[in-house]
């Protein structure tokens, strides 16, 4: 259990029998008044959010949630499916529960994927993953100015900015909590 | 951050001086703190050793507010006292929060809460210009707050009819009072001048003087720059049965709310008879910093925040 004093942003909590997750987190006090704990609340699966402000002596469940390591398969109409590389079981997330981490999968990469009461409701990448360039256009020769960039096509089918130097088919290392290109990968 | 900390603690220290205030240490550790019912302190246990029977300990407490001994050494005939010092309250910690802060309060005898305010308009702008900042200061979230002329003064009962839609008059549900006041009536209050909050409902007031004219609020104002709440103050109750009534009253909310009883400050109680008529005010010096520097985090303006 939970007291209001533990309430932040990040926490994962039940409410009616739903994970949500405080997005924002502001501890009030009305002069001379009580605390408050003020929450902006985001359901992780429905994506709902809503405001709640909470007292202190109020408990709250932490969200049962369970972390499953699980290999991409492939996508299709329905979803996209992993497996877990141990069990051999299979699950689907929904292009929406996938957002944007679907800009870096790729076939066979292990990920984390997020269950609530057996049910998967999110994914996580890994921090760094390496793709190839598959279409860029030539830099231009003597712009060496620095910050100077262009966009490519990595093998997702997604675009990026980098560095003009690089050329197509060459292994790029991304950063997934930004999206941005981190560095060259020698294959 | 602290070599412009300290120009604006100097000025707030020179401004009080200039007005002929003298600078008063009280204890840290006390024996018994005002029992409000939703202020939570520190207790150091069996810290205090009884002078009268040799061998006996009792818990001293970390002051959430010098307010107590200030307002004895009122009793004791000064007029005007000012103090900076680190207060402790438990459970507090947020971004404008931390359980051990510095606390500004001055005390002037002989006057009531508008002459705090009138203090307040003078003070704030002598700590600008401490800051190296005019009369328009500059917002976090872009804009700027006014410091020049009169503040805004709004009503409590005003502020949640304009913003709440409900008068609270003198005993209003104190759940539905605190948190339409944060949900409702601090995002609206006005941002380009500091506003003046005052006259609270009579029932929340635990040390604070009914006003004369109309009892049904207490002489308590609350000062609101930026959008935060910077510093509280009140014409000071000095009927010390009516005192240790309200004080018995807080206390038995604190037992109904499972919190922690104190002993009654009974050192206090028996030299309140002694003080004139007096007005206090308390201000929070990292919350004013935060204010002048632009900032919404109060870690941006200590040099540790444990």
């Amino acid at each position: 259990m939970y007291e209001s004093s533990d309430l932040r942003k990040g926490l994962k909590i039940l409410i009616d029998g739903e994970p949500y997750i405080i997005t924002d987190f502001q501890f009030s006090k009305p002069g001379k008044g009580q605390a408050l704990y003020r929450c902006k609340l985001k359901n992780m699966i429905s994506g709902y959010t809503m405001d709640r402000t909470y007292r202190s002596g109020d408990k709250f469940e932490p969200a049962p949630l369970e972390e499953s390591h699980m290999q991409y398969l492939y996508n299709d109409a329905e979803g996209y499916h992993f497996m877990d590389t141990k069990t051999y079981d299979q699950v689907m997330l929904t292009a929406d529960q996938v957002g944007d981490a679907k800009n870096f999968l790729k076939d066979n990469m292990e990920v984390d994927i997020l269950f609530f009461e057996n049910t998967p409701i999110d994914i996580t990448l890994p921090i760094f993953v390496e793709l190839e360039v598959t279409k860029a256009d030539p830099g231009v020769k003597g712009d060496t100015a620095t910050g100077a960039t262009k966009p490519v096509t990595l093998e997702t089918g997604h675009k990026i900015n980098v560095p003009l130097f690089i050329e197509e088919g060459e292994l790029l290392k991304i950063d997934t909590r930004t999206g941005e290109y981190v560095e060259r990968v020698k294959k | 951050m602290l070599k412009r900390r300290d120009r604006v603690i100097r000025a707030l220290r020179r401004w009080f001086h200039q007005q002929g205030f003298v600078e008063v240490q009280t204890p840290i550790l006390i024996n018994a703190p005002a029992p409000e019912p939703s202020i939570e302190t520190f207790c150091v246990p069996g810290a205090g050793i009884s002078r009268t029977h040799p061998g006996k300990r009792h818990d001293l407490y970390l002051i959430p507010s010098p307010e107590l001994h200030m307002k004895r050494l009122l009793a004791q005939g000064m007029e005007k006292i000012f103090q900076i010092t680190p207060v402790f309250r438990r459970e507090e910690y947020g971004k404008m929060h931390l359980p051990q802060f510095t606390m500004l309060e001055w005390y002037r005898a002989g006057h009531d809460y508008r002459t705090l305010m009138e203090d307040c308009e003078s003070l704030i702008s002598a700590a600008a210009r401490g800051a190296g900042l005019e009369d328009e200061i500059p917002l976090e979230g872009g804009g700027v707050c006014s410091i020049s002329g009169p503040f805004i003064k709004m009503t409590v009962n005003q502020a949640f009819e304009t913003y709440a839609g409900w008068i609270p008059g003198p005993e209003p549900d104190p759940d539905r009072f605190d948190m339409d006041m944060v949900e409702k009536v601090e995002p609206c209050l006005p941002m380009d001048r500091p506003v003046f909050l005052m006259d609270y409902p009579a029932s929340m007031a635990s040390l604070a003087r009914l006003k004369p004219s109309d009892p049904e609020v207490a002489e308590r104002v609350e000062l609101y720059a930026g959008g935060m709440e910077l510093a509280n103050g009140f014409s000071e109750l000095n009927n010390p049965d009516e005192q240790r009534r309200r004080f018995i009253k807080d206390m038995e909310k604190r037992r109904e709310s499972g919190l922690k009883s104190y002993p009654l400050p009974e050192d206090f109680l028996k030299t309140l008879e002694n003080m004139r008529p007096a007005a206090g005010m308390a201000l929070g010096i990292d919350r004013l910093l935060m204010f002048l520097f632009g900032t919404r985090d109060i870690t941006e303006v200590v040099a540790f925040a444990e």
